[in-house]
């Protein structure tokens, strides 16, 4: 969409080229490396099993010495390190953001008011409830509202944005954020924000990840990669009697590097408990997850909690401002309709002429329809050297233009009407018709009359005017219910331009004449029928609603309020965001379903390695299990482990960028993904190990 | 192809017929049964004299207690029955069952397994068979089915912590559904040649002239439900290999059909209660493309006769009745594995080892294709959740089921239960593997012996009670561990099961959308399939590869 500036591109150029490079894998090494440890790796159950797992064969490789039993080991430890990994490189892509945003937080001095005058205090020690005084050139000490005056303020601290924005007391253009600066004017400010609580600590905690919460389904898929890792943990254990029962049916068969009198050794017990729990997706789930918030982060959109954002994905009902979201937010000329015995030409020559000094969007779409639908060009230079141009003003609800003697008024209906009726002029029976028609039809009319010098004023038609449906908004809005989602649109129009526009947009339903409370009203009247409902909004008046959503959207331009109420704040202020941010969530969960299956569909392959390695020795049949053909039982085993541990590698970039999204039905999408990570699953491990096993067997001395 | 494959062929073809003919009225009766809001007079009766409000709608912590409580009285009532069943009058000598195999034997009929460590017509009195055993055959099988319409009550209802109500669901079963089935099944298999008295044992002499002793017993009424009930505990210790108790080909084409008709149509019962049809017959097709796959494989197994004197003959005739044949024997083994009967008409030790293996495989999918009465389907739907909710994550939603949302409870109660079936089976194998006296049970050496043991704890954990045989397990190790793990192997699951139902219950539905997770289409179907064995099964294989793949992989 719009948004093509990556947030705060001026300080952090090459945030939009988003590659995974050896680069980044390297600088995030020593993060990985501070990850091995135990005492913060245990929060991720799989990992942690691998990190015993590979103390255990280090203690075994160290005991006895072999290439095999080193390898496995330095394999096993690799494992562990890439999953840190993952993790490590989605962090520091949120912590060069953050160093960015710390670099605003400069120690400003605060202009406090007091009862008898104003005194200097750093900005840290500011209550909420304080008043402050900030002049051009200030910084901003701590989130607010004006509360008095009205400044341009520049915002590019936080928005990337650099051209200035307007605040002012009242209304809902109120707030400011510290660490911003007042460009012009003054303004006293009363402090909203708790100390430490402002809104850029809450950023920079954010793209930190350092305040990561697990979200719901972050925590369920937690408890069943854990469960899984139990039930295979106890297969691996309990495979110790059976196998030394097995051995001691054979006594004259020789050891191997995985079986003797005791059992599976220690190695080969350790290799396969690590190539049967889901350590694809245990190792990538926190990575998944933090980089979905970098996701929204880099379309400028803050997520309070990791809560919201899978919310999202969930949404079923989207409310939707007309203005702005649905429509550009002018209308424009759309059609000349002449009335009488004009034809088409002369109206479309009179409007361009009514409207060239017309500098409101309304006029200018009168000028540029003008020159597609009829091809006038702008008037040469000195043809309008006589023009008097009339602007519109509120009394007279027209504008116009004289020149050489004749008056060109075009304007609200009635207004045109009264003038031309009242220089005896006839108004034609048919322009009541087409002015109710075009109104009926959600448009606005203009009329255009002319008057000759001392002449009565004829009308010579009417200019369309309506609201123009921002291109492609019905595609989205067909995706968005294909996705089973349900559009509403929120306008103040009354319900006949309503029912125009929602037409037009294609969205599903419409609430015309909008209140905050019929707004409200909407939104418990879905989520009684369990359903989950996001919206966006800016005002005061917005914030109960906000807060109600499931998921509400909050502009960065609008009030405090609506943004201490809303889930989520939008720094560009666009509310055609809220479909994107609808599609983050979904490609969030998608992304964990699809290694979930991904992880678990390798088992198949691994077993195939694994156990005609560990026991073909003594049963001699299931070699025929041996299905890759692989080498040797140990570089079968060993590439099994490398395999398992080099598709961490290989799948941390799609971990960072999730998988691809194409809006369709569930039903559409659950295909795609089954064959892709399902049966992809299935199969990949089989050419992966079996690739690996040939490289590792023509090494000399290692098989 | 030969007479005997054609033969086989009619025999499958036709029970895949008569159970789908049989899927829809037996569903919706069932359905009925378990909605009705009326009592009849007997009921009310009942309600009555067990001092029971029918009317109290139970909290799931409630319905478990109920569940429990009932259990262990029928355990403890069962075992007070066997141990004194020596001094109730017998019309032959009957001993008095020791305290192991007497807690093994109550245990294994209360928990609808049927693991037998006795003989019947050496070790039990008709007393004990008619009125514990075949009172248990009814309540146990009742027993499953209500937790299943209590799970299945969970995705129906909304915003409520009540399930129903135990006691009229266990007695409504018993009353409207088995015992009038077990009724007319009971008069059929009379008339066809099932004993059905109270005689004292008669001596003939046999046609070779040698002197027979020939057993009586109540055997028809006790057979119907033992398969309808999917039960399995046989009159005679030859189980459904014996004449009295399996006489004919059609009794036994009719033995197979009601091991599995129940099961499948519960799948329907939970469609109409969830006012999706299409839902229960996703599940059953779940269910119907394993039992045919497996089915296929082990006829295939049996069928493919390696070895000399399999070839020589032209399949694996050793252990099966020539009455029956290979394939009826094969199909026969094959339902009463994937469901949790573990009746027998021909010996699965003496097996060719992969198909051996299959029927294995069969109790390893957790008894849920089609499963026990009630079992199954509660089983499946278990598998169905965690299915939901990783291929919902897939299609960007937080998952849902049925409208219910799929969050950390569900997932959590979902979890426990596909984890704590194999913690039994392979802990218990494992324990067994590890003792040198418990080893000596064992009555073959190398994989196959390692099989029999494997295959004990298997068919108890998955409450099956089917025996490889060849292996004492009439012991008073086997009779506990054994005993134990058909207790944990049931109720366990049970209690994960109620806790998911309440915690379904609880939420309200969310509507269904384009962008929901259809879970009645074929992709749904085989993602299920693929879960029920990549994630249940498989956690088996490096067991399976060191009993029967090691012996019949070459």
């Amino acid at each position: 969409m719009s948004m093509t500036t990556s947030m705060l591109s001026p300080a952090q150029p090459t945030s939009s080229v988003r590659r995974i490079g050896g680069a980044q894998l390297y600088q995030a090494l020593p993060g990985a490396l501070r990850k091995l440890d135990p005492r913060t790796l245990y929060k991720n159950p799989v990992m942690f099993i691998v990190e015993v797992g590979s103390a255990y064969t280090t203690v075994l490789a160290v005991r006895d010495h072999t290439a095999f039993g080193i390898l496995i080991a330095a394999w096993l430890w690799l494992t562990v390190l890439f999953a840190n990994l993952a993790e490590a490189v989605a962090e520091g892509r949120g912590k060069a953001q953050a160093e960015a945003l710390r670099r605003t937080k400069t120690d400003t001095m605060a202009r406090r008011l007091t009862a008898t005058g104003e005194e200097r205090v750093a900005a840290p020690l500011l209550a909420q409830g304080d008043r402050v005084v900030c002049e051009a050139g200030d910084v901003i000490p701590g989130d607010g509202d004006v509360v008095e005056g009205v400044a341009s303020v520049d915002e590019s601290a936080i928005t990337g944005e650099s051209a200035p924005v307007i605040r002012e007391s009242g209304g809902d253009r109120s707030s400011v954020t510290g660490g911003t600066k007042v460009l012009s004017d003054r303004v006293v400010i009363q402090i909203t924000q708790k100390p430490g609580e402002s809104f850029i600590d809450r950023m920079i905690a954010l793209v930190e990840g350092a305040s990561r919460q697990k979200t719901p389904n972050e925590i369920a898929l937690n408890i069943l990669l854990a469960s899984l890792s139990i039930i295979f943990l106890l297969a691996t254990a309990t495979l110790q009697p059976l196998a030394i029962f097995a051995k001691s049916q054979q006594p004259g068969l020789p050891d191997t590097s995985a079986l003797n009198a005791h059992g599976v050794t220690g190695l080969v017990l350790v290799s396969l408990l690590v190539c049967l729990i889901p350590t694809t997706i245990g190792a990538l789930l926190s990575a998944i997850g933090i980089a979905g918030m970098d996701r929204l982060v880099q379309r400028n959109v803050l997520a309070m909690s990791g809560r919201a954002v899978e919310a999202a994905g969930d949404v079923n009902t989207l409310l939707l401002d007309k203005t702005g979201t649905i429509t550009l937010g002018n209308r424009q000329a759309s059609e000349f309709v002449p009335v009488g015995t004009t034809n088409t030409d002369d109206l479309a020559d009179t409007a361009q002429l009514s409207s060239l000094a017309d500098e409101t969007p309304e006029g200018r779409s009168i000028v540029v329809l003008a020159k597609q639908g009829f091809a006038l060009r702008e008037r040469a230079d000195g043809e309008l050297a006589a023009a008097t141009f009339v602007p519109f003003t509120a009394q007279t609800r027209m504008s116009g233009v004289d020149l050489h003697g004749r008056q060109v008024r075009k304007g609200a209906a009635a207004s045109v009407t009264a003038w031309v009726l009242g220089t005896g002029g006839v108004v034609p029976a048919e322009t009541g018709q087409v002015v109710d028609g075009i109104s009926a039809a959600g448009g606005t009319p203009l009329l255009v009359a002319t008057r000759a010098d001392g002449q009565p004023a004829t009308v010579l038609g009417v200019i369309h005017l309506k609201d123009v449906v921002k291109d492609g908004m019905r595609e989205r809005f067909d995706e968005m219910r294909k996705m089973g989602i349900r559009t509403v649109m929120i306008t103040g129009d009354n319900p006949l331009t309503a029912r125009a526009i929602a037409d037009e947009a294609g969205v599903d339903d419409f609430l015309a004449e909008a209140t905050p409370e019929m707004k409200m009203a909407l939104i418990k009247k879905e989520q009684e029928g369990g359903k989950l409902v996001a919206m966006t909004g800016d005002g005061t008046n917005d914030a109960p609603a906000l807060a109600q959503a499931d998921v509400g959207v909050a502009m960065n331009s609008g009030t405090s309020a609506a943004k201490e109420a809303g889930n989520m704040v939008d720094l560009d202020s666009n509310p055609t965001k809220l479909i994107e941010i609808v599609e983050i969530g979904k490609q969030l969960l998608i992304t964990r379903g699809a290694l979930t299956t991904f992880s678990i569909a390798n088992d198949v392959a691994k077993y195939f390695a694994i156990i005609p390695a560990m026991f073909a020795a003594v049963y001699p049949g299931l070699d025929t299990l041996n299905v890759m053909r692989l080498h040797s039982p140990q570089s079968a085993i060993l590439s099994a482990v490398i395999f398992n541990a080099l598709i961490i590698v290989a799948l941390i970039p799609l971990a960072l960028r999730g998988v691809r999204y194409v809006p369709s039905s569930a039903s559409a999408m659950l295909r795609r993904n089954i064959i892709v990570y399902g049966l992809g699953g299935l199969i990949a491990p089989f050419a992966g190990i079996k690739l690996i096993d040939l490289l590792i067997s023509s090494v000399p001395g290692i098989s | 192809m030969s007479a005997t494959t054609v033969a086989g062929l009619a025999f499958a073809v036709s029970i895949v017929v008569a159970v789908s003919v049989s899927f829809r009225p037996l569903g919706d009766y069932m359905a009925r049964i378990f909605t009705s809001p009326s009592h009849t007079r007997v009921e009310k009766a009942v309600y009555r004299t067990v001092g029971v409000d029918p009317e109290a709608d139970q909290t799931w912590a409630t319905y478990l207690r109920s569940v429990l409580a009932f259990s262990a009285v029928s355990i403890l009532a069962l075992y007070g029955l066997l141990r004194l069943q020596h001094h109730f009058g017998h019309p032959y000598a009957v001993p008095q069952m020791p305290p192991a195999q007497s807690f093994n034997t109550a245990v294994s009929f209360t928990t609808n397994t049927n693991w037998q460590s006795y003989s019947g017509e050496s070790g039990l009195g008709y007393t004990a068979q008619f009125l514990g055993l075949a009172v248990q055959n009814f309540l146990s099988a009742a027993v499953g089915i209500a937790v299943a319409i209590a799970l299945v009550r969970g995705f129906a209802r909304s915003r409520t912590d009540r399930l129903g109500n135990f006691w009229v669901d266990l007695t409504r079963c018993t009353l409207r559904l088995l015992l009038p089935l077990s009724f007319l099944v009971a008069v059929i298999f009379v008339a066809s040649g099932e004993i059905q008295n109270l005689h004292a044992y008669r001596s003939a002499t046999g046609l070779a002239g040698g002197a027979q002793t020939l057993p009586g017993g109540p055997v028809a009424s006790q057979e119907a439900i033992k398969q309808l009930g999917t039960n399995g505990g046989g009159f005679f210790n030859a189980n459904s290999a014996h004449p009295f108790e399996n006489p004919t080909t059609y009794t036994n084409w009719l033995s197979t059909f009601l091991e599995i008709v129940i099961p499948f149509a519960l799948c329907r019962t939970f469609g109409k209660m969830v006012n999706d049809k299409r839902q229960g017959l996703a599940i059953a097709a779940v269910m119907g493309l394993l039992l045919v796959t497996t089915t296929g494989l082990l006829a295939g197994a049996q069928l493919a006769h390696h070895g000399t004197v399999p070839t020589a003959v032209g399949a694996a005739t050793e252990g099966v009745e020539t009455r029956f044949g290979v394939p009826d024997s094969a199909i026969f083994a094959s339902t009463t594995t994937a469901t949790s009967t573990g009746a027998v008409n021909s010996f699965h030790d003496s097996y060719t080892s992969l198909g051996g293996a299959v029927t294995l495989f069969n109790m390893m999918l957790g008894e849920v294709a089609p499963g026990g009465t009630g079992s199954g389907l509660y089983g499946m739907l278990v598998l169905a959740v965690l299915s939901v909710f990783i291929a919902g994550l897939m299609v960007g939603r937080t998952p849902e089921y049925l409208g219910k949302k799929v969050g950390r409870r569900e997932v959590t109660f979902a979890s426990l239960y596909i984890l704590s079936t194999p913690a039994i089976v392979l802990t218990g194998t494992a324990l067994a593997m590890s003792f040198a006296k418990e080893r000596a049970s064992m009555l073959n050496s190398g994989a196959h012996g390692f099989s029999e043991v494997l295959y004990a704890f298997t068919s108890a954990g998955n409450n099956n009670g089917s025996a490889f045989a060849g292996i004492s397990v009439n012991t008073t190790w086997y009779n506990t561990a054994l005993g134990l793990a058909m207790l944990f192997g049931r109720f366990l699951p049970m209690l994960f099961v109620l806790g998911l139902a309440g915690s379904l219950a609880r939420q309200h539905h969310v509507p269904v959308s384009d962008g929901t997770l259809p879970t009645h289409r074929l992709q749904f179907v085989g993602f299920l399939t693929g879960v029920t064995v990549i994630v249940v099964a498989l956690t088996y294989f490096p067991a399976l590869a060191l009993g029967p793949l090691a012996e019949g992989l070459r």
